[in-house]
């Protein structure tokens, strides 16, 4: 085949795909009520220990130096701005980011479940949105899973020499995907279907959130890339101190 | 050296919010009619498919429970803009100190 009627193939593939797919809108996070007390209080109960970790590591990094605090708001805010866009997707339905990949790279990723529980807690009180008493399960799936998948990936990348923009980009969208792997799990946990069980369940819940997020994944890569290209050629005193670019590094 | 390392990122900036765009625009033109809802509503419908019967949930959010039913549709895009607008003013407000702080740097220079 050449290489159009490759792709042709290729797109028309992709066209059956989206027309098979039964649109179904979508919430990002868990609803408010929608899971029982049980759960919540594990989830929750299993946020802790992380948020602990974040809040030290958040107050070390900045007693070490003061300047780390702009790229730190700045990876907030990136979450604030990324997690209020609803973009709509290939499935007829509307999702957002969570913009949690840049947070994870830069620092930790458990400094980043205190950012993202800042976010979850506005979206919550203000918007109805997620809802209080979900507060754990979606933190734990938002701002420590996605976080820390984002992380392992990015470091694991490094190690085998990929070129650091596509690791970037690899690891904000894989986080973003995790993260929905992550809820689904837990909706199915708290919803098992009657006859295939929690596991039976989370493949439909993931059947549904899937393909809305893909492509916002790839979306919410290719922004952490763009930033931190800005961020490397503008703030590089402040990378170096927080020890993201190493001092020899030159670029 | 300096400059055509800048030029470069330039370029690759400008190709990746094209992307960017182009993916986030598509599917209204792909999907020409559908609903592009993403309410929370949806989610209960998809609870009751799994569970087969309609869920209560045990918990309204608070604002909700305040206002005695559901914050209205222009008042929930306000409060979501007010979220971007937090985060793009202190991601700008930074960004625009750092590209001025390299400026003076290389004038200095």
């Amino acid at each position: 085949m050449s290489k159009n009627q490759k792709k042709t193939v290729a797109l028309c593939t992709i066209l059956a795909l989206s027309f098979g797919i039964t649109p179904i809108a979508n919430a990002m996070h868990i609803m408010e009520g929608y899971l029982p007390v049980g759960s919540c209080i594990t989830w929750g109960a299993l946020c802790i220990p992380f948020l602990a970790a974040g809040f030290f590591s958040i107050r070390n990094k900045l007693r070490e130096n003061r300047r780390a605090l702009t790229i730190l708001a700045m990876s907030g805010a990136f979450i604030f701005v990324i997690s209020s866009l609803k973009i709509p997707s290939v499935t007829g339905s509307c999702s957002h980011m969570t913009g949690t990949g840049l947070g994870a790279i830069l620092f930790s990723p458990s400094a980043v479940s205190i950012l993202g529980i800042i976010v979850l807690l506005f979206q919550a009180i203000l918007l109805a949105h997620g809802g209080l008493t979900t507060l754990g399960a979606n933190t734990f799936s938002m701002a420590i899973a996605g976080p820390f998948l984002s992380y392992a990936v990015y470091h694991l990348c490094l190690r085998l020499k990929v070129n650091r923009k596509v690791s970037i980009f690899l690891a904000a969208m894989l986080g973003d995907v995790f993260t929905y792997c992550v809820t689904s799990l837990q909706l199915a946990m708290a919803y098992p279907s009657e006859s295939g069980g929690v596991a039976a369940s989370a493949v439909k819940f993931l059947g549904v959130f899937a393909p809305t997020q893909l492509p916002l994944a790839v979306i919410e890569g290719l922004l952490t890339v763009i930033i931190i290209i800005g961020l490397e050629t503008y703030a590089m005193p402040e990378l170096r101190s927080i020890g993201f670019i190493k001092e020899k590094e030159v670029y | 050296m300096e400059t055509t390392k800048k030029s470069r990122n330039t370029t690759t900036v400008l190709i990746l919010l094209l992307c960017v765009a182009l993916l986030a625009v598509a599917p209204l033109f792909l999907k020409k009619g559908a609903e592009f809802g993403g309410s929370d509503d949806a989610g209960s419908v998809m609870v009751e498919e799994v569970t087969g019967e309609a869920y209560t949930p045990w918990f309204t959010p608070i604002l909700e429970s305040i206002l005695g039913g559901e914050i209205p549709g222009e008042v929930e895009s306000l409060i979501f803009c007010l979220q971007t607008g937090i985060g793009v003013g202190i991601i700008a407000f930074f960004m625009g100190r750092f590209v001025e702080r390299k400026k003076q740097e290389e004038m200095r220079r």
